[in-house]
């Protein structure tokens, strides 16, 4: 009998992905400036979400201090802007990502020895130290007046576009868009890779069953580590993605919220799909800022949603839908 | 030379002795079976050898090397795997998935994080060989999960099998099984043990299953090896069989159903 086909097929990966990937780049053409920039916003959580899914989804890690990473990207590139005069984002990212690749691999190191609440607890705790840090070292990091990125700071494509002048608001938005875009598909593939990967097969051994995978000759502590380390890196360039477009940093980004809004992105899109946590994060943008606009007692919105999320549907929106269309095929 | 060799093992549970003083010798090739009473330390001491537990006090050399204070994973690595008393699989991962990890852990693979797992041909022929070795070609697909229990337990020692070790140690390969099955079970093992040249050791209660298929018996109570020999030699010890049974003679061995 010859083999089938074991893991997911390219074909059908493409069909199902380069619609997606089409409508994303018309978008624009659609939709007004201000919808543009949600979706920008949700297209930088969607990569910090994808990071920290490959540590609980794939890995069986909740961390609870996803925010250093995110922060540390973007206070690394608000650092090299406002200190070194660097202009180009390139390098700013190159910044944010090593940046929040060493605090991910020191704190990572600490952390992967022990699992389940401990784990959490550990990385809640060595957030808030970052923080702290930003909050009280106000000399540096500006307090809690945080540190002021301007797009006009910033150039793209190394030096080939700026946004200076007259309607650079609007030129910005548009090229940022397309520019978040690619990084975000870039993002999405290695980390497809990633999970498919012997090495990611390995994380879900991890996940399933510690004690057997070890017994099948895999470093269970290393594994974990490297994984954390990959993970504090995709959410370290979401975080300097984030910058320059927000405008500025500040520690609330620090903040163990910031940490709960990523796990809730992730939940709501669903944590056991690889399309979850990008589906959760632009979702979740559009939930807060709508939100936020409709009541002042927003947070308690969030909190319904979360709470109605889990009860009704503990797979998320894609874990859902996906259990639909699986329905729908069986009739 | 013995492919592995216990000196004074020893491990305590506070006042139990799981495992008191063992000096067990195992030969290249042989297929041994640890039988004993509930208690008798059989599981602590294949534990102790596999690195679940460390040992107080003693050595283990295998192939000539101390391996005492190896991980895991670096016995693992040395060549000895093991299956368990408890199915311990990979529940969501499919059965094709788990047996794979097992050959790309053999192969130095588990650290490739550029490639696709999926498009490795080479681990790709091998585990759905196993598969069919194990009887478990149907359900290559299925998750581990969703996998009857007979069927667990047979992923659970191919699993163990796809390591290629030197040394594999089965603990209690048909508990939980049918009768019906637990033949079948065990003549997979076995021919596939056989076929690779590979030293088994065995922990099972079914006497009939070690009487058929064991080169050598080792019968262990309260921590210590109590006796061992040829299947004919054990059947003949009375003190094995009042142990064991709680009476002797020369038909103790003999089934009464």
């Amino acid at each position: 009998m010859p083999a089938a086909p074991t893991g997911p097929s390219v074909p059908r990966l493409l069909a199902f992905a380069v619609p997606i990937v089409v409508a994303l780049a018309l978008l624009p053409r659609f939709i007004d400036l201000y919808q543009t920039e949600l979706l920008i916003y949700g297209l930088t959580f969607a990569i910090a979400a994808l990071g920290f899914n490959l540590l609980l989804g794939y890995t069986g890690l909740l961390s609870f201090g996803h925010s250093a990473y995110f922060g540390m990207g973007a206070y690394t590139v608000a650092f090299i802007v406002r200190d070194l005069h660097v202009q180009s984002m390139e390098l700013c990212i190159l910044g944010g990502l090593l940046s929040s690749l060493v605090i991910s691999a020191l704190f990572g190191y600490v952390c992967v020895r022990h699992t389940r609440i401990f784990f959490g607890i550990l990385t809640l705790a060595l957030s808030q130290v970052l923080w702290s840090l930003a909050f009280k070292f106000f000399w540096v990091t500006g307090g809690t007046d945080g540190i002021r990125v301007p797009r006009t700071s910033i150039t793209l494509l190394a030096g080939l576009m700026d946004f200076k002048g007259p309607g650079s608001y609007q030129r910005f938005v548009y090229a940022y868009y397309y520019y978040v875009l690619v990084l975000f598909l870039i993002a999405t593939v290695v980390m497809w890779v990633i999970v498919h990967s012997p090495f990611g097969k390995a994380l879900q051994a991890i996940r399933d069953n510690e004690t057997r995978a070890s017994f099948v000759g895999i470093r269970v502590r290393r594994y974990r580590w490297i994984a954390f380390v990959i993970s504090g890196s995709f959410t370290g360039l979401a975080g300097a993605l984030w910058v320059p477009l927000n405008g500025l940093t500040t520690p609330e980004i620090l903040y163990w919220p910031f940490s709960g809004e990523i796990v809730f992105m992730t939940v709501l899109g669903g944590f056991r799909t690889f399309t979850g946590p990008i589906v959760g994060a632009i979702a979740f943008n559009y939930l807060k800022v709508y939100a936020v606009a409709s009541s002042q007692y927003w947070q308690m919105v969030l909190g319904i949603v979360l709470v109605v999320m889990v009860m009704v549907l503990p797979t998320g929106i894609v874990g859902t839908i996906g259990r639909f269309a699986a329905r729908l095929r069986r009739r | 030379m013995a492919l592995l060799q216990t000196i004074d093992l020893k491990r305590y549970f506070g006042e139990t002795r799981a495992v008191d003083n063992v000096n067990l010798s195992i030969e290249e090739r042989e297929f041994v079976s640890l039988v004993g009473p509930n208690g008798a330390g059989k599981t602590s001491l294949i534990n102790v050898i596999s690195a679940l537990l460390q040992a107080e006090s003693g050595k283990i050399i295998f192939r000539g090397q101390d391996i005492t204070r190896l991980s895991t994973t670096q016995r693992v690595k040395a060549g000895i795997a093991r299956s368990f008393q408890l199915v311990n699989v990979f529940d969501d991962l499919t059965t094709f998935d788990n047996v794979a990890l097992a050959i790309f852990s053999r192969q130095g693979k588990t650290a490739h994080l550029t490639s696709l797992a999926h498009l490795d041909e080479e681990v790709n022929r091998e585990a759905d060989g196993i598969l069919g070795q194990f009887g478990l070609a149907a359900k290559r697909d299925a998750n581990a999960r969703d996998l009857a229990q007979g069927e667990r337990k047979l992923l659970d020692v191919a699993l163990a099998y796809a390591l290629k070790p030197k040394l594999l140690f089965l603990d209690e390969p048909t508990s939980g099984v049918s009768t019906r099955d637990k033949g079948q079970i065990m003549d997979t093992i076995a021919s596939v043990v056989r076929a690779e040249g590979i030293t088994a050791v065995i922990v099972e209660h079914d006497m009939d299953v070690v009487f058929k298929y064991s080169d050598r018996i080792v019968v262990m109570a309260q921590g210590a090896i109590l006796a061992q020999g040829t299947p004919d030699e054990i059947r003949k010890n009375d003190q094995v069989a009042m142990t064991l049974l709680g009476t002797s003679g020369p038909d103790a061995f003999t089934r009464k159903d």
